[in-house]
């Protein structure tokens, strides 16, 4: 009786007999597992910010493809993949040139996006679409691309499995990858072409803002209270599936909450449980820093300058 | 072009290329790449929201701003860098997602944050923008000698007392400071664009911090110079003509370091091969 | 000719104009332990880059069992110098070392109870077992090293390479690494090429020295190669050795010193 209540209190008149609702759940559900499994690895190669600027540029592509009449879909694949490819050759091994070299490509992706709209508004007035293409609209998919979202999305997902182990190795040390015979640079391109397909079907979907979110914050999350990459990737999943989840219902309701009527985005709602979520994640562990882990054997294994002779 | 309207926006435009060159020095030299980003994107945001609120945008714009740096900075004290970026960055995005979804128009106000609206600079903007420019610079000539250290050797800067997080909040207020001068005249996506470009490509030309900082406000100038010409002339946005031109300058650096260090390899392998000859084969030294 | 496991031949390499290593030649039998020593800069990292196929040769050559090394084999196992590994790093020790029977394969493997035996034996025996599920990014230096040991020998290699393990630790937890090192080494049969720049903690262990200086070598047992003579010739200079309560010291005079003070007061110690 009282679960009935809180139910029908969560869920407003109509959610579950919503088709767009239906839509929202299966796709979102299916990038949120797919940011965040590949999010885990982009957060631990050091590779955050290139996962956003994909996105960024994947939307430009987007712009581009809507200006020209194709279907957005190509648009942003080809953008974000061309990109990828762009950041790797003019790639730096360093991190930190790494993350200038992807500034570069996004900045000039950047003034593309202006010239695309500019160009855009020349042709109709059509403003409201920047909004959609920042944020997006989870609730406004159609039905038809659903099938080639989610083929696309388990590709990119299915990549990343198939290299789990060469991109830890790489990650752990890349000499050792590279000793027994693992591709790194190869390996790379890869995955970096994983994580451009992800976040360009993402940021379609659930726009760029949205996309960032469900690829680093999951994954960072679950790098700080998981131990060992798959209950890492599984932890990962979890949460971005769980915010996307509760980020729908909280939208829906929202429809009858002010100011307008109109219903909060659902965007907001995802990346403050995924915020959050991570925030959540300091409390509990206070000042675990501090502690040492119990050292075994005789002799403290503790380090101290080397001193010959 | 050079008309009385038209001088405001060339004034405006030289004082954001000279603190973007500035502040991008020290953005590309820490690694700040990320944040260049996340700051002015997430305080056009703020200005969104505040504007379609009914409030003042440059309050927004400066709220936000100075909350991104905070909250960067405040993340990244115990998480990665570019964690603490993103996370900090669609946070706000979100919450000025949020003040967007709750206006009913799409003000152009927006749209011109994003882009910029150089051309439209008016003579009572000028001011403010050239004074907050000024400001920011005597920030970082004052902080020049420690962030310089901090930025390069940290270790050696925590060593004289100087800590890492501290530098690194400065900067980002600094950053933050820059940002909300300039995102209302070039708009938030080239404030970046301008920042990172031509001090990528001043990086590359020269390991001199007083010459690549010199250098990378010269190529932020004559970006944003050739760039208000091109623009004017075309009617196409002039933030098209910075990304492009940055992407450009950066390539035409790293050609230039790329065959500066050949040329020394090759100039070295002649030398010893030279050397090689004139003093015969070297003693021999082996065992077993 | 005995079966060597390793044989360099003339090996040159050239890098950015500079002559690291010029004419480098020794062997290695099955099962031996070497020690490749020489002081910081001397090209051991690059040497034993250039056995892993890691660094190409200018000059010479690098057989394996008589023919050039095939690219993926796992019969040399690698312990690099101290890695660099983030806190956040998705991977424990266990893990760590089941990646050294399989990480550079593709695809997606089951977890089976054969392979967690392999790997908690082979935790036990390098003595981590006790931190067996904590965060690689969050042990110690020593601890590190153990389970680096563990992950290059869980492959069976014929040939084990460490590439300074023993710089940044305090003496007992040198004394612990050298003793694992060795115990296993000779109960597999595994060859070990240890690079170092400090000789002493492994005397005890080692049979033979590759003395590294001046981008040449000396090969041979250490009471022949490490001799004034010798290493004079090496580095180039007047270099003396002194052996004080069973520990070697190679001191290197600065150039162009005459008398025996100007020496002392210019010579570093190399090692």
């Amino acid at each position: 009786m009282i679960v009935g209540h809180l139910l029908r209190y969560v869920f407003e008149p109509g959610f579950f007999g919503s088709g767009p609702v239906h839509v929202a759940f299966a796709v979102g559900t299916v990038i949120a597992i797919t940011s965040a499994v590949v999010g885990v690895f982009t957060v631990t190669r050091g590779q955050s910010f290139a996962g956003h600027a994909l996105g960024d540029i994947a939307t430009t592509g987007g712009s581009g493809a809507f200006l020209i009449g194709i279907n957005q879909f190509w648009g942003y694949l080809a953008f974000g993949m061309g990109a990828a490819a762009f950041m790797e050759m003019i790639g730096v091994q360093r991190r930190r040139g790494r993350d200038v070299a992807t500034g570069v490509v996004l900045g000039a992706a950047l003034g593309l996006a202006a010239l695309f709209l500019y160009l855009g508004t020349q042709q109709s007035s059509t403003t409201g679409a920047s909004f959609t293409i920042l944020f997006g609209s989870l609730f406004a998919i159609t039905p038809s691309t659903v099938p080639a979202l989610i083929t696309s999305a388990l590709l990119a997902l299915a990549t990343v499995v198939v290299l789990a182990r060469v991109l830890l190795l790489s990650s752990l040390s890349p000499d050792i990858a590279a000793a027994r015979g693992v591709p790194v640079r190869a390996v790379g391109v890869a995955f970096l072409m994983a994580l451009a397909v992800s976040v360009a079907l993402s940021a379609m979907i659930i726009g760029a803002v949205l996309s960032t979110a469900l690829l680093i914050g999951p994954a960072a999350t679950a790098l700080r209270v998981a131990k060992g990459p798959a209950r890492a990737a599984a932890t990962a999943a979890g949460i971005g599936v769980a915010a996307v989840w509760l980020g729908i219902v909280l939208a829906y309701d929202s429809f009858y909450w002010p100011p307008a009527g109109r219903g909060w985005p659902v965007s907001f709602f995802v990346v403050t449980l995924v915020v959050g979520g991570y925030l959540v994640t300091y409390l509990r562990r206070g000042e675990r820093r501090q502690a040492a882990p119990e050292s075994a054997d005789a002799g403290a294994d503790t380090e101290q300058a080397c001193s010959p002779a | 072009m050079f008309s009385g309207l038209m001088l405001n926006t060339w004034i405006a435009a030289t004082a954001v290329a000279v603190i973007a060159g500035v502040t991008g020095f020290f953005a590309v030299l820490r690694g700040s790449t990320f944040a260049a980003h996340a700051i002015p994107n997430g305080a056009f945001a703020g200005a969104a929201g505040a504007s379609l609120l009914g409030l003042n945008p440059f309050a927004g714009l400066a709220a936000f701003s100075v909350a991104g740096a905070l909250g960067i900075a405040g993340l990244s004290r115990r998480a990665r860098h570019d964690v603490a970026t993103a996370l900090t960055f669609v946070m706000m995005l979100a919450v000025g997602a949020l003040f967007v979804s709750w206006s009913t128009e799409y003000a152009q106000e927006a749209y011109s944050l994003l882009f910029g609206e150089v051309f439209g600079v008016s003579t009572g903007d000028v001011l403010p923008i050239l004074v907050l420019g000024v400001v920011s610079i005597v920030a970082i000539t004052v902080m020049f000698r420690p962030l310089m250290l901090s930025s390069a050797m940290p270790e050696v800067a925590e060593a004289r007392g100087i800590p890492a997080p501290r530098m690194d909040l400065a900067f980002l207020l600094v950053m933050a400071l820059a940002t909300s001068m300039t995102v209302p005249v070039v708009g938030a996506l080239l404030m970046f664009s301008l920042m990172i470009g031509p001090a990528a490509a001043a990086r590359s030309l020269t390991a001199r911090p007083g010459l690549a900082m010199t250098v990378s406000v010269a190529i932020a100038l004559i970006t944003v110079w050739t760039g208000i010409v091109v623009s004017y002339h075309t009617n196409w946005p002039l933030g098209f003509f910075v990304g492009v031109m940055g992407a450009a300058f950066y390539l035409l650096g790293r050609a230039y370091a790329a065959g500066r260090r050949h040329m020394a390899v090759r100039a070295s392998a002649a030398t010893s091969l030279v050397r090689g000859v004139l003093t015969g084969p070297g003693p021999g030294g082996e065992y077993g | 000719m005995t079966a060597d496991l390793l044989r360099l031949d003339g090996v040159g390499v050239r890098l950015g104009g500079r002559q690291i290593l010029r004419d480098v030649s020794f062997t290695i039998p099955s099962g031996q332990f070497t020690g490749l020593i020489g002081p910081n800069g001397a090209g051991k990292t690059t040497l034993l880059r250039v056995i892993l196929g890691l660094q190409p040769v200018t000059s010479g050559s690098v057989l394996l069992d008589g023919a050039p090394r095939p690219a993926r084999d796992s019969s040399i196992g690698y312990v690099p110098q101290k890695l660099v590994i983030e806190p956040d790093m998705p991977l424990r020790v266990r893990d760590v070392v089941s990646l050294g029977i399989d990480g550079n394969k593709f695809g997606l493997r089951l977890p089976s109870r054969a392979r967690r035996e392999l790997v908690s034996d082979m935790l036990t025996a390098v003595g981590a077992h006790r931190y067996a599920s904590a965060r690689v990014g969050e042990l110690s230096g020593g601890e590190q090293q153990r389970v680096m040991i563990a992950h290059a020998l869980i492959s069976k290699p014929r040939l084990l390479l460490l590439d300074e393990p023993l710089a940044n630790l305090d003496i007992s937890s040198e004394q612990g690494i050298v003793s694992v090192l060795a115990r296993l080494a000779r109960a597999e049969g595994v060859a070990v090429l240890l690079s170092a720049h400090d000789m002493n903690p492994l005397m005890p262990v080692m049979d033979h020295i590759v003395y590294v200086a001046g981008g040449r070598v000396a090969v041979g047992r250490t009471d022949e190669v490490v001799q004034p003579e010798v290493l004079s010739r090496l580095y180039g200079q007047h270099v003396d050795v002194i052996r004080v309560h069973g520990r070697i010291l190679v001191v290197a005079a600065a150039e162009g010193a005459g008398d025996a003070e100007a020496s002392a007061r210019d010579a570093s110690v190399v090692g």
